[in-house]
């Protein structure tokens, strides 16, 4: 399997915390990136967003350096735990701006909305507007917009954290129909251990700024030797 | 249409052929204070009539009050566009012969006669007013006869005056107390500070005070009572009339030095003390004339309080004391 | 989250913005000092100078104080209240005192609480003796109250009502009681406000003229300003009216920063852009609080506009408003206001961009965050150069250049344009800052930039904010005296200016109708700059 994304020695200081990252994440893959609450899994992942531009080091993502590169720039899409969506635009608008930052549609680009919101089991809902959604709606209305964007690379930050149980379960299920049509590579930030289990190919697991661990899922899961991830396993 | 166009070509030509005389036309460019030339003020009638009789065009440009038309000078200095400064007061004319701008008129400006026999080589009166207590006759029935009556009398009766440091009424006080005071002057003050609601930046704010009932009496002119009586047709507010006499405001009109137009201005000055100009005063500008009117004052005139005495210091004296007395006043006025 | 190209060009337009304020101020000065004055009183370090400047401060202080304390429980009390009837219109007459020349406001007080007010007449009726005075510091203090309690009212409700409404809900279902909803919600968002708030209206006090003077009672109350007035317009002496002006600026500066020092937690609240709903004070008590304090709130602020409602109406107003003097006042006062608040918007958005630009930056440098400061410390100490300043320095720098009055709509436009600054960031910078961290790493990552994105994602959701500064600026650009007092030529009267030209010819009538004219005016400004709130507490 081809490395997509690497980080080579990558450095960065914010305010007092110093982050460390030096890994390479196998093309069209799930990845969890997991580790305690503010061990640097989000600036990880706002890394490779672009987000964050490293002190030292290179990114790479498809084998281009996208170090210096802006978010919109690189090949990824992205999705967060919430704000999503403009609150003020509906939902084939939110959509469209995936296809075309100015919103130059073609009709085959209108048809390519309805077909993801079809996918996502939104069908029907292009001039609903985000505030008359449920929290699960929306999500699915993010997915829909990363699927019209046919990046390579699909960031989540904790995309499912704000959702009840049941409703983590179907949408993971989603997640993991809709990667295997796709194919393209996956980083998913959670500090849900099951969720690893569940969607993850790989876990890298980021305590203090660093990696101390990067395997494949059962194996990750496996461990015991790491005592942060011991605990955070069992909690 | 056809009609439209040719009306409108007509117009042009019309246009053109005026042009040229118009540019020939003289301009006689007078700065003056707004209420001058407002609406209501003399302003109008005044280029109305003037124009007639000079061919030319006369241009007023309004500043605040005179205090800002001698500012205004300064700032343009010898660039000025100004022929003519009217609405100056004698507190002013020192400094304002200080800057250099001005040039004696070399007319015989005998026509105008003010109480205190003022007579200037640069500066020709146009009107004067005596300044004086104006009360409400529906709130005070025993109004004060005099400074001392003033000075020494119920502190529950206010009055609003002006503050000297911001405006020619106030200054005008001021002297009055000092004229009158002499040495005495910031004890005045002290006891005259007990009947003050007030102390406000201009005439305008105390004036509408006083005419909101919010105060009994004002700092103001002789003359006031009769805007009452000949626009309202009230004698409700009158003048108290003071037995030391009283101290007086004369506005008077210069020729600048770097005048375009100088027998235009010259012609203007002379129109001024003339009645064509005199008659407008007192109704517009609501100070008494400087000069013989064709006609007698209306009626309320002869109902204003005559002053007996007339205080006037020299305005050399002001210039060098103005600072000093003022600090004296603020002493006085802000020691508890 | 901005591109190279966007933070460049963030970083040029508060450059721009920066350099134009400076330079606009900076000319004035020159022109002042370069110019020969010849005899100067200089006596700037007389005890009268340290006189005023302690009383300035004492009532800036004290005009502060009570200000803010009694907007508090308003703003409280209306955000807890979001749908009754007539609440948009306590909001609006909440904007109105603003956009009142300040004689005409004090008129109106006079008019309840002046000896023969209202006040007075129903104390005597009740048998006291003798009228109670308001002049002196009272009346300061109360007319202070009546034009920035307002003010510190609807910033403060604007603080409040940005809070996630989630928090509602939050606090209901964990049963906190009104004390904790204060402490540990309404609290912590008003004290993040306060400072700004207290720092504008101190500033706005600090360089009170009129109203010290008409209501102060003496030239015991006198302020900085006045001097600086005198020292220009009476005695025409530059280095002392710069000296006393750096003075002001100086103090007043030291007094914003320790304002500042107060710690300001920063809150990043994110909400799901559901409508207001309170769960909370339900309770009798509760309500009969908000009750109160609305209503006292609205009498103490209607009351003294009714009193110029009732002088107005005597007036010949059909024939006011036929006069051609009127028309054309009107015509210049809005064409002014409407250029000295898109001006104030326009500089204001750059000035924001430009401190977003730096904040953006990871490490910014010294100079970048020197930059961001002077940013934001230009945009508020701009309030304390005196308008007479600027005036008379830009009138010497311009008469070389031919008539003054062709460019004096400009500088009047300018001027106001830097009085109204500090009120529209106040509305606009957290308005856009709140935008920015809602929609910015989105639109960062969707590519959206420029045009696109100003049309689509930020002018919808600041449409409003955007007008309510717009008509912010212009009531204030509207009710002001002071530049065009300056030029005070024929050819450029506005309707404030009408109104003083009409009380100096004795014509007391016309100017109390004019200043129901220019109430109505401003009224209507302030119906566009809250046009769309009742939708927003419906949706």
């Amino acid at each position: 399997m081809a490395d997509d994304i690497a980080l080579n020695k990558v450095e960065l200081k914010l305010g007092i915390r110093e982050f460390r990252f030096d890994c390479a994440l196998p093309a069209g893959a799930v990845t969890a990136i997991t580790g305690p609450s503010g061990s640097g899994k989000s600036t990880f992942l706002n890394l490779v967003a672009g987000f964050e531009t490293p002190d030292r080091g290179r990114i790479l993502i498809a084998g281009g350096d996208v170090t210096e590169k802006h978010p919109s720039e690189r090949p990824v899409s992205l999705i967060f735990q919430d704000n999503n969506l403009f609150a003020h635009l509906d939902l084939a608008t939110n959509i469209g701006l995936g296809i075309s930052p100015s919103l130059k549609l073609s009709n085959s680009d209108r048809a390519a909305i309805s077909q993801a919101l079809e996918r996502v089991g939104l069908s029907g809902f292009e001039k609903r507007m985000p505030g008359t959604l449920s929290g699960g709606e929306r999500q699915r209305a993010a997915f829909a917009r990363a699927l019209v964007r046919k990046k390579p690379v699909l960031l989540m930050d904790e995309p499912f954290a704000a959702l009840h149980p049941g409703l983590r379960l179907s949408m993971a299920s989603l997640l993991i129909d809709l990667h295997r049509e796709t194919g393209n590579t996956v980083l998913i930030v959670t500090h849900d251990p099951d969720e690893v289990g569940r969607l993850a190919d790989h876990a890298i697991f980021v305590d203090h700024g660093q990696i101390l661990l990067q395997a494949p899922a059962e194996e990750f899961l496996a461990r015991r030797d790491i005592p942060a991830l011991a605990e955070f396993l069992s909690g | 249409m056809r009609s439209t166009i040719l009306s409108i070509l007509a117009a042009a030509a019309a246009f053109s052929l005026s042009a040229p005389a118009e540019a020939q036309e003289k301009t006689l460019t007078v700065y003056t204070y707004e209420s001058f030339i407002s609406d209501w003020g003399p302003g109008p009638k005044m280029k109305e009539a003037f124009e007639k009789t000079c061919a030319c065009k006369l241009n007023f440009v309004g500043v605040a009050d005179g205090v800002a038309l001698l500012t205004r000078l300064k700032l343009e200095g010898k660039g000025t566009d100004a022929d003519i400064a009217l609405g100056l007061d004698t507190n002013l004319i020192s400094e304002a012969k200080a800057t250099g701008l001005f040039e004696p008129h070399g007319l015989d400006a005998a026509a105008a006669k003010v109480p205190g026999n003022y007579s200037d080589d640069t500066f020709i009166p146009y009107d004067y007013g005596h300044f004086a207590v104006v009360y409400d006759t529906q709130a005070i029935k025993n109004p004060p006869k005099s400074l001392k009556e003033l000075v020494d009398g119920d502190p529950a009766q206010k009055i609003a005056i002006e503050d000297p440091r911001t405006s020619t009424p106030g200054l005008g006080l001021l002297l009055w107390v000092k004229s009158v005071y002499g040495d005495q002057a910031p004890e005045a003050w002290a006891k005259l500070r007990k009947r003050v609601l007030t102390v406000t930046p201009g005439w305008s704010e105390a004036y509408g005070l006083f005419t909101k009932g919010e105060v009994p009496m004002v700092f103001s002119y002789t003359t006031s009572p009769a805007y009452h009586m000949v626009e309202e047709k009230t004698e409700r507010y009158q003048a108290a009339s003071f037995s030391e006499g009283h101290y007086i405001q004369i506005e008077v009109a210069g020729m600048l030095k770097g005048a375009k137009e100088k027998d235009l201005a010259k012609q203007f000055l002379k129109f001024m003390v003339s009645p064509a100009f005199q008659d407008v005063i007192p109704t517009t500008n609501w100070m008494m004339p400087a000069a013989t009117t064709s006609q007698p004052l209306p009626d309320a005139f002869n109902n204003l309080v005559q002053p007996t005495k007339t205080f006037l210091m020299g305005s050399d004296q002001v210039a060098k004391n103005r600072q000093a007395w003022i600090d004296e006043w603020l002493t006085a006025m802000s020691i508890n | 989250m901005l591109t190279r190209a966007e933070r460049r060009r963030g970083i040029g337009w508060g450059l721009l913005s920066l350099a134009g304020i400076a330079f606009f101020v900076g000319i004035a000065v020159a022109a002042l000092l370069s110019w020969d004055a010849g005899n100067t009183q200089s006596r700037l370090f007389a005890a009268y100078t340290w006189r005023i400047l302690r009383f300035t401060l004492l009532q800036a202080v004290l005009s502060t104080l009570l200000s803010v304390v009694f907007a508090l429980p308003v703003a409280l009390a209306l955000a807890r209240r979001p749908r009754f009837p007539g609440r948009v219109w306590v909001i609006r007459l909440m904007a109105l005192p603003m956009g009142l020349p300040v004689l005409i406001g004090a008129l109106g007080l006079i008019g309840i609480w002046g000896r023969q007010g209202v006040m007075n007449s129903l104390l005597l009726k009740l048998g006291l003796e003798q009228p109670i005075s308001v002049y002196g510091l009272s009346g300061i203090l109360l007319a202070h109250v009546f034009f920035n309690l307002p003010l510190a009212a609807r910033l403060l409700l604007a603080a409040l009502e940005r809070l996630p409404a989630e928090y509602w809900l939050l606090s209901s279902s964990l049963g906190m009681k009104p004390f904790s909803v204060f402490r540990f919600i309404e609290w912590p968002a008003a004290r993040r406000v306060i400072p700004g708030i207290a720092g504008l209206v101190f500033m706005l006090c600090a360089t009170s003229f009129t109203l010290v003077l008409v209501l102060g009672g003496g030239p015991a109350a006198t302020t900085l300003e006045v001097a600086i007035y005198q020292s220009l317009r009476f005695d025409f002496d530059p280095p002392r009216a710069i000296a006393l002006s750096l003075l002001q600026i100086g103090v007043t500066a030291l007094i914003l920063i320790a304002i500042s020092l107060f710690p300001a937690p920063d809150d990043a609240g994110i909400t799901a852009g559901r409508a207001t709903r309170r769960f909370d004070g339900r309770t009798l008590p509760a309500w009969l609080w908000d009750v109160l304090a609305i209503l006292l709130a609205t009498i103490f602020l209607i009351l003294p506009l009714a009193s110029i409602v009732g002088a107005g109406v005597q007036a010949n107003l059909w024939s006011l408003v036929n006069s051609p003097a009127f028309l054309r006042a009107t015509w210049t006062s809005l064409t002014i206001a409407l250029s000295a608040g898109l001006l104030a918007v326009l500089t204001s958005l750059a000035i924001i961009a430009g401190r977003g630009a730096i904040s953006d930056m990871k490490t910014p440098g010294g100079t970048a965050k020197a930059f961001s400061v002077s940013l934001g410390g230009m945009s508020s100490l701009v309030l304390l150069v005196p308008p007479v300043v600027l005036g008379t320095g830009w009138f010497l720098m311009l008469r070389p250049f031919g008539d003054v009055a062709r460019f004096a709509p400009a500088l009047v436009a300018i001027i106001n344009m830097l009085m109204a600054l500090p009120f529209v960031m106040r509305v606009l910078a957290p308005a856009v800052e709140t935008h920015r961290k809602r929609t910015g790493r989105l639109s960062a990552s969707l590519g959206l930039s420029g045009f696109s994105r100003a049309w689509r994602i930020d002018l919808p959701v600041l449409a409003r904010p955007l007008l309510t500064a717009l008509s912010f600026a212009m009531a204030l650009s509207l009710g002001d005296l002071g530049a065009v007092a300056l030029f005070g030529s024929s050819d450029l009267t506005t309707l404030p200016w009408l109104v003083y030209s009409r009380l100096s010819s004795y014509r007391t009538n016309d100017a109390d109708g004019l200043a129901l004219i220019l109430g109505i005016i401003c009224l209507a400004l302030t119906m566009i700059g809250t046009a769309g709130r009742r939708e927003t507490n419906h949706g």
